[in-house]
């Protein structure tokens, strides 16, 4: 039991951070506004756990313009998609652990 | 953290990764829409054809007679047209009944992995129209439009793939016997299209 709570990852406590992953892993890329569309969250509610994630090197940033608008994809880097994969193994570990009590 | 929770967790996990990279509000109704158009079609192409030669298969002999070929390349032509726009309308209608913003990453992704080989194969028989080798166009039509299919099933509901290989099928069947041509472009874009769109209808949108 002890074991499977170290794997857990601390930014991924946050509900809009583990779906910001999820959204990253299963994608290519993604851009600021799709994200927002598809999380139904506020721009600055948004913005700040990208920030938290890119601090950790969890996600890569690409900022470009289209025309004036800027457009900023976001990608999954391998450390981000690591502790993904590791983060569900934990809640999989944890299920598999509850059934057996 | 209790285990519902993180049953509730996964699920979400698991429905954000879906809905993030594949289209889901298709509508079943246009595939069934555009199998009608194209019964519709190949019925008035079956009318010109036997008006000439009373006979159900295109063979080599209207060579003499390109006209024929004109009026069914335009009957296919208005046939695709339509059938774009219904699908066009219809899932758009679908995307904004789940209040779902229709033009996203996965949309986009959806209209050019599409196009690709639609807009390949369109060329292609275009050239072979301009060439008078009419009798690879039914062909041509089932297969681009097949591969189009399987591209698209990447974007989209996977069962779509099932629909590219079965046209496919049809369209090297229609390379093999090109005299049962608008047979088989009738069985591919009418009737398969009518029980794939049925069976889409009650599986996914309803």
């Amino acid at each position: 039991m002890k074991k499977s709570l170290e794997q857990f990852n601390k930014v991924f406590e946050n509900r809009i951070r583990l779906q910001i992953m999820s959204v990253l892993v299963a994608n290519e890329n993604y851009d600021f506004n799709s994200l927002k569309d598809l999380l139904e969250v506020t721009d600055g509610n948004l913005a700040s756990h990208l920030k938290a994630l890119e601090k950790e090197k969890y996600i890569l940033v690409n900022k470009t313009f289209i025309g004036r608008k800027p457009n900023t994809q976001y990608t999954v880097s391998a450390k981000g998609r690591s502790g993904f994969i590791k983060h569900l193994e934990a809640l999989e570990n944890l299920i598999k652990q509850q059934k057996k009590l | 953290m209790e285990e519902k929770d993180i049953h509730s967790e996964l699920a979400s996990i698991r429905s954000l990764m879906e809905r993030s990279s594949r289209f889901l509000s298709l509508s079943g109704l246009s595939g069934v829409m555009a199998g009608i158009y194209a019964l519709i079609g190949a019925f008035i192409g079956y009318g010109i054809v036997k008006e000439k030669y009373i006979s159900l298969t295109i063979s080599d002999s209207y060579l003499d007679n390109p006209l024929i070929y004109h009026q069914l390349l335009l009957i296919a032509g208005i046939i695709l047209l339509l059938s774009i726009l219904t699908c066009l309308i219809l899932s758009i209608r679908e995307a904004k009944k789940k209040g779902e913003n229709y033009w996203n990453p996965v949309s986009k992704r959806l209209i050019i992995s599409t196009a690709i080989p639609l807009f390949t194969g369109g060329l292609l028989i275009i050239i072979l129209f301009l060439k008078a080798e009419y009798s690879l166009i039914a062909s041509a039509c089932l297969i681009f439009y097949g591969l189009s299919l399987i591209s698209a099933s990447q974007y989209t509901f996977s069962d779509v793939k099932w629909l590219g290989f079965c046209q496919i099928t049809l369209g090297l069947l229609a390379a093999l016997s090109p005299e049962s041509g608008l047979i088989l472009w009738a069985f591919g874009f009418g009737v398969l299209h009518i029980i794939y769109g049925t069976v889409m209808h009650f599986k996914y949108n309803r």
